[in-house]
Parts: structure tokens; sequence; C-alpha cells
């Protein structure tokens, strides 16, 4: 019940603004960026949150469905929900095959086996010229249509993102509660554990990190459609880092906590413009500073904070009663 | 007497063997700093990189500002010292108890504030080193080799080799491997930990530098050219087996092998991604790396 509530506050908050500010540059433009970056962070939650494998490759996941989108429509003339489809299950498929061997590894092992893979997607994209354009990119994707509306400005681009995260975000909190959530859980827990409690490890592992690549491939199409232009720089190494920054900094194994990473690695950007040639050195500093003093994250931190403050209140009120 | 494409391939090999070489050497002193830090904090450093970039650009700004080439070298591998020093200070050492995680990202928030330092201080420009001791190829059989190219190989022999000598024979390098079996048993026995970790941040950042200022000459280098480098870095400890120094060693030399002759052979344009896919099959077949001990975890 009060999940629920909480939900639908966080609905409303994103529903309001671009009802009263359709034309706002911080709906039409920062809203869609930020709706984006919280369904990728979100997904990569679901793999190093709930079932505790870290990723250094999420943006190739990403990257991938933005070109099986654009390289699809653009280069073979194919409808866009079908490459999106196609897009998705080649993510599946290639995930799938991969998740076994690498989530076999774990720690910095893991670390060095997610970001090469991350760092040989991103070279594909700028070497295989022939498909991807190389690192000039590729422009000119159909317009989307979704139920015979055609997607094609600004507005109906926020509110599909929009609609495409809160489904995400939905997703998400009730994974946690489900059977499956809880076997992730476990493995988090201790993967042995797991394994004396017949949880299948192995499988259960394989199955979240197909479906958070899934869910950032799906992103990616979106977004090349959105953007109307992909080129590798947008899934690079750094990307793969700033989204599990965006998850770490919320609060590991929080969706709400992504959602908040999300949105403050969201913003920064915009608002460290200001300081120009020391964007880079302030954002550094901030992370740094952050992951030392919070290292449960911003918004774990604020909900523990939170929670110890209703209990003193409670305590006091308990106490002036009797 | 070989036929003469065979003879052909074989120059070919020798020619990428040395660049191979060259290039591995950097691979094994950056992968060289990861596996003490490693060892002494259990801390992966990704801010390894920008230690050689650090290193590098300090050099060549000194120089331009006309300090004879040895006085800036020393200074300019002082100046990363200093800075690795501060890393622990005021990044490792206020992060206490916290997770593989964080500590990766402290380290990625420390590599991008050193990176944003540096663009601030020497703007987006590349520049490069004279080479140590002029630019006249040495030809060997059919293939040629630079000075800077031996300079870098001799260079980084040197420093592995009082590395070794500083873990196995000096007291302070075995009280920095104590530390590294066993924090609490360390300090039981009167040795100041923090003090130990903050000496290997320092000779780590030192050996960062050294490569830096080696392979300056022969690569251009800029703010950003830390990244790169450092990710070898970190591929080469892998492949070694994380926490091996000698593995280290032998895994940067490897990789660099491997990439060159694979750039030579099939593209060059996917030179990174070949040494990436390497280790990708070598952890897919050996978890533990080439040269590290099976783990095992304790339950």
């Amino acid at each position: 019940m009060k999940a629920m509530v909480g939900y639908c506050l966080f609905a409303l908050s994103t529903i309001v603004p671009a009802i009263l500010f359709p034309d706002n540059y911080y709906v039409t433009v920062v809203g869609v960026t930020i709706c984006t970056n919280i369904v990728l962070a979100v997904s990569l939650n679901l793999l190093m949150g709930y079932a505790g494998q870290i990723s250094l490759g999420h943006a190739a996941f990403f990257g991938l469905g933005a070109y099986s989108s654009a390289v699809l429509t653009v280069k073979y003339g194919i409808e866009p929900w079908i490459a999106m489809i196609a897009g998705a299950f080649m993510v599946a498929v290639i995930s799938y095959i991969l998740s076994r061997p690498i989530l076999k590894l774990k720690g910095h092992y893991l670390a060095m086996a997610t970001l090469g893979l991350g760092i040989i997607v991103h070279i594909f994209f700028v070497q295989a010229d022939q498909l991807t354009g190389g690192p000039d990119g590729m422009s000119g994707l159909p317009v989307l249509t979704i139920f015979g509306i055609p997607i094609d400005n600004d507005i109906k681009w926020y509110w599909t993102f929009a609609i495409f995260m809160l489904l995400s975000v939905l997703f998400s909190l009730n994974i946690a509660r489900s059977r499956s959530g809880r076997a992730l859980a476990a493995v988090h827990g201790s993967e042995i554990a797991a394994q004396m409690l017949g949880v299948d490890t192995a499988k259960v592992k394989s199955h979240i990190f197909v479906f958070s690549a899934v869910l950032a491939c799906i992103t990616g199409s979106l977004f090349a459609h959105q953007q109307d232009f992909v080129s590798p720089e947008s899934f690079g190494f750094f990307f793969s880092i700033e989204l599990v920054t965006m998850v770490v900094l919320g609060g590991l194994g929080s969706t709400y906590g992504a959602v908040v990473g999300a949105i403050i690695l969201s913003l920064l950007p915009e608002l460290l413009i200001v300081f120009e040639d020391f964007e880079v050195l302030i954002f550094g500093a901030i992370l740094m500073t952050i992951m030392i003093f919070l290292p449960q994250g911003l918004f774990v931190a604020m909900e523990q904070a939170f929670h110890n403050f209703m209990n003193r209140r409670e305590q006091g009120a308990a106490n002036a009663t009797s | 007497m070989l036929p003469p494409i065979r003879n052909k391939i074989m120059d070919q090999l020798l020619q990428f063997l040395i660049s191979g070489l060259t290039v591995g050497s950097i691979y094994a002193l950056v992968a060289l700093g990861f596996s003490i830090i490693y060892n002494a904090s259990d801390v992966v450093n990704f801010a390894q990189g920008e230690f050689v970039m650090i290193g590098a650009m300090s050099a060549i700004f000194l120089l331009k500002d006309g300090m004879p080439y040895p006085a800036a070298v020393f200074c300019a591998i002082a100046i990363t010292v200093l800075v690795g020093l501060a890393l622990d200070k005021f990044a490792i050492e206020p992060a206490k108890n916290a997770t593989v995680v964080t500590t990766i990202i402290i380290t990625i928030g420390a590599s991008i504030f050193l990176r944003g330092a540096a663009l601030l201080i020497w703007g987006k420009e590349i520049y490069g080193l004279p080479p140590f001791s002029g630019d006249k190829p040495i030809v060997i059989g059919n293939a040629t080799i630079l000075p800077q190219n031996i300079w870098v190989m001799v260079g980084t022999g040197a420093a592995v080799l009082a590395v070794k000598y500083f873990f196995d024979k000096t007291l302070m390098g075995k009280a920095i491997m104590a530390c590294s079996y066993n924090k609490k048993a360390a300090f039981l026995v009167g040795i100041n930990v923090k003090q130990m970790l903050l000496v290997s941040y320092g000779l780590s950042a030192a050996l960062g530098a050294a490569a830096g200022v080696l392979v300056a000459p022969i690569t251009f280098m800029s703010y950003n050219s830390g990244v790169m480098l450092g990710l070898k870095g970190f591929c080469a400890a892998i492949l070694g087996g994380m926490g091996s120094s000698m593995g280290a060693v032998a895994g940067g030399l490897l990789l660099g092998i491997i990439e060159t002759i694979g750039a030579g052979f099939i593209s060059s344009g996917y030179k990174d991604a070949i040494a990436f896919f390497v280790i990708l099959v070598v952890l897919f077949i050996r978890p533990s790396g080439i040269l590290g001990k099976a783990e095992s975890d304790r339950v």
C-alpha cells in the first residue's frame, strides 16, 4: 500500500511538469535524457543491486539496441518495430550465450570481463564503418509509430519515454517481491547458501543478465529513433561507468536509488556547464566525495535517516504518553 | 636458407616482437603498479593510467620550461609520487570498509578528477618528449629498433628488478608483504599498516610515472592518454593473475606481443579489441589468470 503511494507520487512528478510546461527545455530535452538514464540505471540495478554482479559494460547493450534499429531501418529499410524486436532478440541470444561463462567470474575478474566486452562492442561500432558509418555515426531513421500515432515531436517523445520508464520502474519494484526476486537476493547474500537452499544460481543469474541486457537494448532502440542519430561516442566505456555510478550513487539494490542516481547524473552536466573547463574536475570530486562519505548511496542514506527520525519521534511520543 | 616468403614473415615477426616488447614493457609497469596497490589494499586503482599521464605530461612541461632532461624526469616522477600519496591519504584512507564496487567508483572518480586537473593545467593538445638518446634506428637483421625502444625495455627491466629487490630483501618491502597477507597480524607485530599503504601508493605512482616518461618519446601524450594505458595495464594484471607481481610483468609483455602481432596480421583498427578479446578468452578458460592461483571462497 505504502509502496503504491510512493509509486503514484513518482508517476505524478513525471506527468505534471509535462502537462504544465510542454515546451520547456527541461521537459523535452533534459526530461527525455533523465528517463533514458533511469531505465538504464534501473536495468543495471537488476543485475548489480539485486543479483550482486558488477558490470562495467552495460552501455554495450544500450548501443547494440540503438545500432540494430539504426542499421536495420536505414540500411535495409525494415519496419522500426520489427527492427527493434530483432535487435532485442539478437541481444537476448548474445547475452544468454555470454552469461554463463561471464557470471562464473567474481569481483575484479567480473569487472574486467564486462569492461572488455563493452570496449570490444564499442570498437566494433567505430571500426565496422561499412555497417555502422564508423566514427561519424549514422542518421535518417524513420519515424516510429505507436498505435497509429507517429512520434514526431519532442513532447510526444517525452510521453513515450516517461511511460516506458514508469513501466520499467514498476516492473523492477515488483520483481524484488517475486519468487525470482527473492532468489536473486539469496544469490546476492551468499551464492553457496542459495545453492544449498536449492536455488539454481547459474540459471537465476543468467536470466537476470539477459533481462537487464534486453531492457537496455530496447531503450537503445527508442533512443536511436528519438535522437535520429547514433554514433559510437554515446556507447563508450565512460558511459558504462556513468551508469554504474548512477546505480551506486543512489544506493545499490534500491530501485528508487537508481532513479535518484540517474536524475542526479543527468542534471549534473546541466548544472556544471557554468563552470566550463572545471566541469570534469568538479564531476570527479563530487563522485569521490559522495562515495567516500556515503558509500551506501545518497537515496538509501536519506531513507535510513528518515526512518531513524520517525522511529525516534514515535519513541518520543510513546515516552510522553506513558 | 629459408624460402623468401617465409623469410619475409620471419622479418615481420621480429619487427612485431620488438614493438610488442616495447609496448608490453609499458603495460608491465602499469600492471606492476596495479598489483602492488591491489596487494597492499585490495583496491583496483583505476587511476593508475593517470599516473602514467601525469608523469609524462609533467616531464614534457618541465623540459619545456628549460629544466635539464634528467632533472625534469626526476621531478616528474616526484610530482606523480605526491599525487599517489594524496590519492591514498584523501580518497582511499577515509573510505575504510568500502566494498569492491565502492572502491572502484572512488578510484574512477579520482581518475576523472585528475584528468580534469590535467585538462585545466595542460589543455587538450598532444605533446611528445624528445628521445633520450637520438632517434637513429639500429638495424638488426632485417628489422630495426629505435634507441628509445631499448631505453623502454632496459628501464622497465631495471624497475622490475628494483621492485623485486625491494619486496624480497628490504625490511620495508617485507612489511608491505606482511600487510597484504594479513593486516591485523601485521599491525600486531608492530608494523605501521597505514604508512605501508602510503608507501605502496607512492611506489605504484612512481612506476606509473616512469612508464609515462619512457613511453612519451614514442607515443604522443595528452590529458586523456592515461585511460587506455590504465585499462591495458589492468588487462595485463588480470592476465598474469591479480596480485602476482611477476605475473603482472609477464602478463604485460605477453599482452604487448599479442596485441602487436594481432594488429599487424589482422587489423590495426581492432588492435585494442584484440587485447580485450584475449583477456575474455583467458578468463573464460582460466578464471584466475594464467599465473594466478585458483581461488576458493571461504564460507
